[in-house]
């Protein structure tokens, strides 16, 4: 009797409700089928997108930084009449971002002529060590552009890169190379000239961490090569000048680009330690904000080059990958990285940006001055190394 | 005395909502349009910002249905069928609630990657999981696994067996009960569940971010695509494309107190 009882209210409470739940379902729908619209929106370009992204408006030329990466979007029709379009990876480090996007475009255009071929470059950046790590993890690079030899000599370990590397390519296989500056506030309130200013207790400093972070590592050698120079050789006073600087860190971000974040955007320490090319970068976007302070001492930076063999192998993309790094040193490229604030490898192209860089600085290298990578890792970064018995304590 | 009380924890309530909700999300918005619309628009209709929304929309599809039927069935199962093992079944659905995303994300690659046990097999069959849309999706289903089964578990169990058992016993097949008797009663805490899931699959960051490679166009999610354009100093960008998100989520947000309003009114009944 009471089943039947509650049945009938059911019923008749259903009725009422029916109207209403299924109001408030049409709309979780519609809410649904608004969204999926947009893909759906997009979808057409799906099969075609892997060799032209949709891009019925590419990156203005007039922009000195394209937003958009290389897109040779109008080129494609023909393409697929001719040739298979082609498509390889570019993991590279933070900071190069606006550089390949840059690059991508002119090196799309080279090998269309060249080949009548399209080719589509995917980026991907992060800090320099994460990246090796990724593809060392699987992540299919054609090539990889890191900031350190040593990141890719650990791909050599993994077995994705025959060694030799290094002498694949011109100049060690690094087209272009960098410096480290400091990066202070505008009028340098603090006064900030040289190494020794930013140990001084109350400065605070942004760098990344050396351990993820490629341009880390460069920071601190060339932090080494000042103390030690300035110590006249005594490693126990230069390991301390390096724990001051550390104790003075207040922020140690895993990648290049993360520190610069969080000096330029969010308003953090009064002294970051940038690769050159960053700092240029930063102050193009603030130019009343900040000022480039370029120490004493720095050190010569050479982010290199290599193509991943297993991969281009497997792919079957070898001549477009070796193409891609070789051209970096044409001379419309070499002029690219210029404008891109990394130093070219080429000295003639490089004395046309007197004006940007301090051709002057002193700078120290890491085969003269640390003995080669293998050794510098070994001595300063490996676990329980320099920098991990500074950081501890 | 009393009131004064009274007032205090609703101000106190209120001005954390306020501060930790209301602020963030307003300032999101106040920097889309800080440009004007027309920078707005051209951030949301860039085509690495449309291929991140399609990635994103495609793997939260796939990650509500595998959910949604394994919901279903892991609840049918725990709450009408005794096996040994029930206890240990319900502990682990919930594994995901308690592991970092990072870490589901490192599992992934240790299984799938290159220096992972299942990678000569991938290899020989040419096929791709981390560092592709396969890993992705894969990673967003285990960190939205429990949503929907959660919901579900306790509701169905609260209930009981009886009505189902009268059904049987009166000869109806299973197919009949389920949707005569039990989907009428769970449909709404499905839902709610789903609307859960789907929240969470579209902000999902950490287990995507660690199975990505972040290769543009190829295997960003919108909220990848948000740190790129952040990090490349395109801040209005990047909040412009943080402002889908907020809407999508505001969107969620209502349909879900819809849904609850009407979970509250069907426990009423």
């Amino acid at each position: 009797m009471r089943t039947t009882n509650t049945r009938t209210k059911n019923r008749r409470t259903k009725k009422t409700h029916r109207g209403k739940m299924f109001a408030a379902l049409l709309f979780a729908l519609s809410a649904f089928a608004a969204l999926t619209g947009c893909s759906s929106k997009t979808a057409p370009t799906d099969g075609a997108s892997s060799a032209a992204p949709p891009a019925e408006d590419a990156a203005p030329v007039s922009e000195a930084i394209p937003e958009g990466e290389s897109l040779p979007a109008s080129e494609a029709p023909v393409a697929e009449s001719e040739l298979k379009a082609l498509e390889i990876t570019n993991v590279s480090y933070d900071p190069t971002r606006e550089l390949y996007a840059a690059y991508n475009e002119i090196f799309a255009k080279h090998w269309k002529e060249k080949t009548g071929q399209d080719v589509t470059v995917t980026q991907s950046h992060g800090g320099s060590g994460k990246q090796a790590r990724s593809v060392l993890e699987g992540n299919e690079a054609d090539v990889v552009t890191l900031a350190l030899e040593q990141d890719i000599n650990e791909l050599v370990t993994g077995g994705l890169i025959e060694s030799g590397w290094v002498g694949e390519f011109p100049k060690n296989s690094a087209p272009y190379t960098s410096t480290i500056v400091f990066l202070v506030r505008k009028d340098n309130p603090k006064s900030i000239k040289d190494w020794d200013d930013i140990v001084k207790p109350g400065i605070e400093i942004i760098t990344p961490d050396p351990k993820t972070s490629g341009g880390a590592r460069w920071n601190f050698l060339a932090a080494w090569g000042f103390a030690l120079d300035l110590y006249q050789g005594d490693e126990e006073k230069t390991t301390q000048f390096l724990k001051d600087l550390y104790g003075n860190v207040t922020v140690l971000d895993s990648g290049a680009r993360g520190s610069t974040t969080t000096f330029v955007e969010n308003g953090q320490g009064d002294v970051l330690l940038a690769w050159e090319n960053e700092a240029f970068l930063s102050l193009l976007e603030h130019p009343d904000d900040f000022e480039i302070v370029t120490p004493s001492i720095s050190i010569l930076a050479q982010p290199s080059v290599a193509v991943v063999d297993e991969v281009v192998d497997k792919r079957g993309t070898r001549e477009v990958a070796a193409a891609y790094l070789e051209f970096l040193y044409s001379d419309e490229a070499q002029f690219l990285e210029g404008q891109n604030f990394y130093r070219p490898s080429n000295p003639d192209i490089l004395a046309g940006f007197a004006d940007t860089f301090d051709l002057n600085l002193k700078l120290v290298n890491i085969d003269d001055d640390f003995g080669g990578w293998t050794a510098a890792t070994a001595k300063f970064f490996a676990d329980d190394a320099i920098f991990d018995q500074i950081y501890k304590q | 005395m009393e009131k004064a009380v009274k007032g205090a924890l609703i101000a106190a309530g209120a001005a954390f909502i306020f501060i930790m909700l209301i602020l963030p999300l307003a300032t999101v918005i106040v920097y889309a349009f800080r440009q004007g619309l027309e920078t707005f628009w051209q951030a949301v209709s860039e085509p690495y910002t449309l291929k991140a929304l399609q990635l994103t929309l495609l793997t939260t599809v796939i990650a509500l249905i595998v959910n949604t039927v394994f919901g279903i069935a892991a609840s049918w199962a725990i709450t009408r069928y005794h096996f040994k093992g029930r206890g240990l079944l319900t502990t682990l659905i919930d594994i995901p609630f308690s592991i970092s995303p990072v870490i589901a994300g490192l599992t992934f690659i240790l299984v799938f990657g290159r220096i992972g046990w299942a990678y000569p097999f991938l290899q020989a069959h040419d096929i791709k999981i981390v560092f592709a849309v396969p890993g992705i999706v894969l990673a967003t289903i285990f960190v939205t696994f429990p949503f929907v089964s959660r919901e579900m578990i306790p509701l169905m169990q609260s209930r009981g067996t009886d009505e189902e058992e009268a059904a049987a016993l009166m000869g109806a097949s299973w197919f009949t009960i389920y949707r005569k008797i039990t989907f009428p009663h769970i449909k709404w805490s499905l839902l709610y569940g789903i609307i859960l899931c789907t929240a969470r699959a579209m902000g999902e960051f950490g287990a995507v971010s660690v199975v990505s490679g972040h290769l543009r166009g190829k295997t960003n999610t919108l909220p990848l695509h948000v740190e790129i354009l952040f990090n490349e100093f395109h801040l209005t960008q990047a909040f412009a494309v943080s402002g889908i998100l907020v809407v999508i989520a505001v969107i969620v947000l209502i349909v879900r107190n819809i849904v609850e309003y009407k979970l509250e009114k069907g426990d009423e009944r």
